[in-house]
């Protein structure tokens, strides 16, 4: 076994009992990343000097027998909406193509000194408006399992590089499936926190009352040791929650009796595929075999999940994206007057994705519109949270499939923004809630793509979804599931 | 036709706590271009805001002071516009849930009685940047972006620019006392923007109104109505129409001018800020600050009236500025008379701040040099001209009033026989003068005064020359 084919979890163990250096690691994933990014086209930055630096002082502090952290010398890629301070953060936009971070994100911190080691920045849907990573102003990226189709999005090149074995994890941010969705797609663990669970200092804004910061790995495993790491508190990001931080490696239990599975079939209505409603039924089995409880649920609100997100995401991307003005940084446009060097900065900067959102936002928010839509989807978020929560209260976790159907090809939606946009029906509505949820691989279509399922529960009950998908991947092995490339 | 004014009045005032409102930047005035920014301030992607609690604390002092209901609950807004001195393109202010509403404060009418301004709301925000501009290019100070500001929204109460200037002063120093600005007009830590429309006399129908925009002196403030109603009053006359629009007085050329009509005004877009969570208060953290407030001017003023015996219009004046009754306050604590000590402020000097162009923040004064002078005046040592003289020479030098009459020699004259012998040989060299006093005539009498004060240096004691004189001619 190759040592870029380790999980976390284990290369940090053989990192610590000297079985293998950081430095080897570090070099293992440069080569695999030499040998499948032109294919693969994931990474916007690579960082192997300052990695490779990392990675020979981690050794040193070893020799010396120094603790190295609990994720020393695990290599890890970051979404390039994320910053790390003297790298560039381009969220896969042409407006940031030259922008250099002069500062630090809470979790690039967190990570740095638990001494993971980053190896570099990558590709993403523009300021993380998308769930292809087509809306990319620079890269397409590919799906490992499939090269003629997308590997989701918007943290799609996050997921990429993970089920690609160029990184043993990386992060996305999440606002409206953005970590589940190319989890889905790429057979990964995908975890959405919390709202307040994860730092925002640092994640460049899309939408910040539904923008977390999520991991991709390879297993729940991954996962808990990750989560450890980023999560708690922060003072420099207003909404994070003041709470008792978790051992999430501690939720990684052999046991899911008493635990109810929310199993609603309803929702298979909104045009889910075939084959993800048979694996739908056979993670079902999984968790019944594994002693979980399965109720019958209906989350009734579900047809207006998708509209309301769009209606509150799209309002504050409007005012969060406002500061791209070419004014201070970015790219700048000519211009006679401030006024036309900031409208030519845009309209040139922006890409049409972009620019529909903005635009849709704006709307929302105008006067004389604001009760008409804006106001109004914020009522209907709190109708739609309590509505949750009333399915919560029958069940510990709420299952359904991450995304209706397993990835598409290259190109075959981009003219269909809608449909696109209806397809996030299913990851929306923690974001909406605030609720944790993860994306699990459950198995795979007749063309062998993967098949994505999803769990959610309450607000920080974390417990219960990290307990769930344990126990399934120590029953079933759909997350051992690899690409040939 | 005979018409009011009707006027409401917008205060932005800057608040002096050590940090800005959103990062831990300085607010210090006067810092190099761009020293005091940080991402937060710089609006850098991914940054975010974290509310400062002072700017809080000083919000609700402002809202006690001006006799506020405080909110137990406020929300940040984001208002949305594009400028280049706003690095974010939206300000964080309040605007669905200010931090305090339904003050008012009481302001001295145009007919000479006690009037009621009401105060519609305080709400909390962030100042912006600054241009400058150079030979063909404009350049950016961000400095004051993030500093601390509360805006104060009136009611339209007032009538004219008296009445608006004694509301803007009256706030000035209900802020000033409450400890929470030193509103320096010239470092435009207070600005005006004034809402102004006319009507017929007794008519109940606002007229249309304009908004005039960062006024930064009282001097403006009021030349800038005046000249407005006058405008409005004329367009009306001629038979046009008011038109709703945001103006800028052009102080240089006296006039206003207009920067934006009604259809292109902003649509700011407020919705509730989600990088940050409600403020929210207890009672016992509103009460208190209630406990803790320092003296308003209002209470000030009953007590210089009452107890210390001043006259309406002098402690009027003495509660106007924070620093100047502070100054005065202290001097009569230190066993000054209190007449003698606001005699000395309000004209002494007053006229010297008025000759160097400066405020009393601006000079090296302290409470006891004014206690000293005056003490020193009422019990002989010195006289009225020579304590002019050496409080001048305080404010330019900083050394105390004793050193200053004990190394210029002004001790004043009191001996009987070195001023007799002055007298004497004054009267012997105008003796028609000696004649005119025998005579009855007053003005011979000041004649003689003056010789004398001018050969003793103006250090003798007036009232004993006069008694001398008196004596002496009496005598002959």
């Amino acid at each position: 076994m190759q040592l870029y084919e380790m999980s976390a979890y284990a290369l940090a163990g053989m990192i610590k009992n000297k079985s293998v250096s950081c430095l080897e690691v570090t070099q293992a994933f440069i080569k695999r990343i030499e040998e499948t990014n032109d294919t693969l086209n994931s990474f916007l930055t690579k960082t192997f000097d300052s990695a490779l630096k990392k990675a020979a002082l981690l050794d040193k502090k070893l020799a010396a027998g120094e603790d190295i952290g609990a994720l020393g010398g695990v290599v890890y890629a970051l979404k390039d909406n994320i910053c790390a301070k003297d790298v560039r953060t381009t969220c896969s936009s042409k407006i940031l193509e030259n922008y250099i971070s002069p500062y630090s994100s809470c979790v690039y911190e967190r990570l740095d000194k638990a001494g993971a080691v980053l190896i570099g920045k990558v590709d993403m849907d523009e300021f993380a408006m998308g769930a292809s990573n087509e809306n990319s102003a620079f890269n397409t990226v590919k799906n490992p399992y499939d090269l003629t189709r997308v590997p989701g999005g918007s943290s799609g090149a996050s997921a990429v590089s993970v089920a690609s074995m160029q990184a043993a994890f990386a992060l996305g941010s999440d606002t409206g499936g953005s970590v589940r969705t190319p989890a889905a797609f790429c057979a990964l663990t995908g975890f959405k926190p919390t709202y307040g669970t994860v730092s925002r200092y640092g994640l460049v804004a899309f939408a910040s009352s539904l923008d977390q910061i999520g991991t991709l790995t390879r297993d729940i495993s991954d996962a808990a040791l990750v989560m450890n790491v980023i999560a708690g508190h922060d003072k420099r990001d207003s909404t994070s929650l003041n709470y008792k931080p978790f051992d999430y490696t501690a939720f990684l239990q052999k046991d899911l009796k008493g635990i109810k599975i929310g199993v609603d079939r309803n929702c298979l209505s909104s045009g889910v595929d075939e084959d993800t409603i048979k694996a739908y039924e056979n993670t079902i089995d999984v968790f019944t075999s594994c002693g979980a409880e399965i109720v019958e649920v209906s989350f009734k609100m579900l047809e207006y999940v998708v509209p309301v997100y769009y209606l509150i995401a799209c309002s504050e991307a409007s005012s969060n994206l406002a500061r791209y003005d070419g004014i201070r940084y970015g790219v700048r446009a000519e211009g006679n007057s401030p006024e036309e060097i900031i409208v030519n900065s845009r309209s040139k900067g922006f890409g049409k994705e972009v620019k529909r959102r903005i635009m849709l936002g704006t709307y929302a928010l105008s006067s004389g519109y604001y009760d008409a839509y804006y106001n109004k989807a914020l009522k209907a978020r709190r109708l739609i949270k309590d509505d949750f929560y009333k399915v919560l209260d029958k069940c510990d976790a709420y299952l359904c499939p991450t995304t209706p159907s397993p990835a598409y090809k290259i190109g075959e939606k981009t003219e269909d923004f809608l449909s696109m946009y209806i397809a996030d029906i299913f990851t929306v509505t923690a974001n909406l809630a605030g609720v944790p949820a993860v994306s699990f691989n459950a198995g795979k279509n007749k063309d062998g793509l993967p098949i994505g399922m999803q769990l959610s529960s309450k607000a920080l009950n974390e417990e219960v979804l990290f307990k769930a998908v344990y126990n399934y991947q120590l029953a079933a092995d759909w997350h051992k599931m690899r690409p040939c490339i | 036709m005979e018409f009011e004014t009707v006027i409401g009045l917008e205060i932005h005032c800057e608040l002096a706590t050590k940090s800005k409102v959103f990062c831990s930047c300085s607010t210090e005035f006067g810092a190099a271009e761009n020293d005091n920014v940080c991402p937060v301030c710089l609006g850098l992607p991914g940054a975010l805001p974290v509310l400062n609690e002072k700017v809080v604390e000083f919000a609700v002092k402002a809202g006690i002071a001006l006799n506020c209901t405080i909110h137990k609950e406020s929300v940040f807004d984001r208002k949305n516009y594009f400028y280049p001195d706003l690095p974010k393109a939206y300000q964080i202010s309040q605007f669905h849930k200010p931090i305090c509403e339904h003050g008012s404060i009481t302001i001295n009418a145009e007919d000479g009685k006690e009037k009621k301004i009401g105060i519609t709301r305080i709400h909390i925000e962030e100042d912006a940047g600054k241009l400058v501009h150079n030979e063909g290019s404009t350049l950016l100070d961000n400095n004051r972006c993030g500093v601390p500001l509360i805006e104060i929204v009136s009611e339209p109460d007032m009538s004219g620019a008296e009445e608006a200037e004694d509301y803007a002063r009256k706030v000035r120093a209900a802020l000033q006392f409450a400890g929470v600005s030193d509103c320096k007009m010239q470092e435009g830590s207070i600005r005006f923007d004034v809402n102004l429309s006319v009507k017929p006399k007794g008519s109940t129908k606002l007229g249309t109104r304009t908004e005039m925009k960062n006024l930064n002196s009282f001097r403006s403030l009021v030349r800038a109505i005046e000249y407005e109603q006058k405008r409005q009053i004329s367009v009306i006359e001629k038979g046009g129409e008011v038109v709703q629009e945001t103006l800028r007085w052009d102080d240089a050329k006296s006039k206003t001018i207009a920067m934006r009509s009604k259809e292109n005004a902003h649509d700011y877009r407020y919705f509730p800020d989600p990088d940050l969570v409600p403020v929210v208060l207890t009672d016992e953290y509103i009460n208190n600050i209630k406990a803790q407030m320092p003296q308003m001017p209002d209470v000030k003023y009953k007590i210089y009236t009452q107890q210390y015996g001043l006259n309406a219009s002098d402690a009027l004046r003495l509660t106007e500025d924070r620093q100047i009754s502070e100054l005065f306050e202290n001097a009569v604590k230190a066993g000054a008379d209190a007449n003698a000590c606001a005699n000395m402020i309000l004209v002494d000097l007053y006229a010297l701040l008025k000759e160097q162009g400066c405020d009393i923040s601006g000079v090296k004064l302290s409470y006891t040099d004014i206690a000293s002078l005056v003490k020193m005046t009422k019990n002989g040592s010195i006289n009225n001209v020579t304590a002019k003289k050496v409080l001048a020479k305080v404010v330019q030098t900083g050394l105390s009033p004793e050193d200053i009459v004990k190394k210029e020699g002004l001790t004043q004259v009191n001996d009987i026989g070195e001023i007799s012998n002055i007298v004497r040989e004054v009267i012997k060299e105008n003796p028609q003068s000696a004649a005119d006093i025998k005579a009855g005539k007053t003005k011979a009498a000041s004649f003689i005064v003056g010789r004398v004060m001018r050969l003793t240096k103006g250090k003798a004691n007036p009232a004993l020359v006069n008694q001398i004189i008196d004596e002496i001619i009496k005598s002959e």
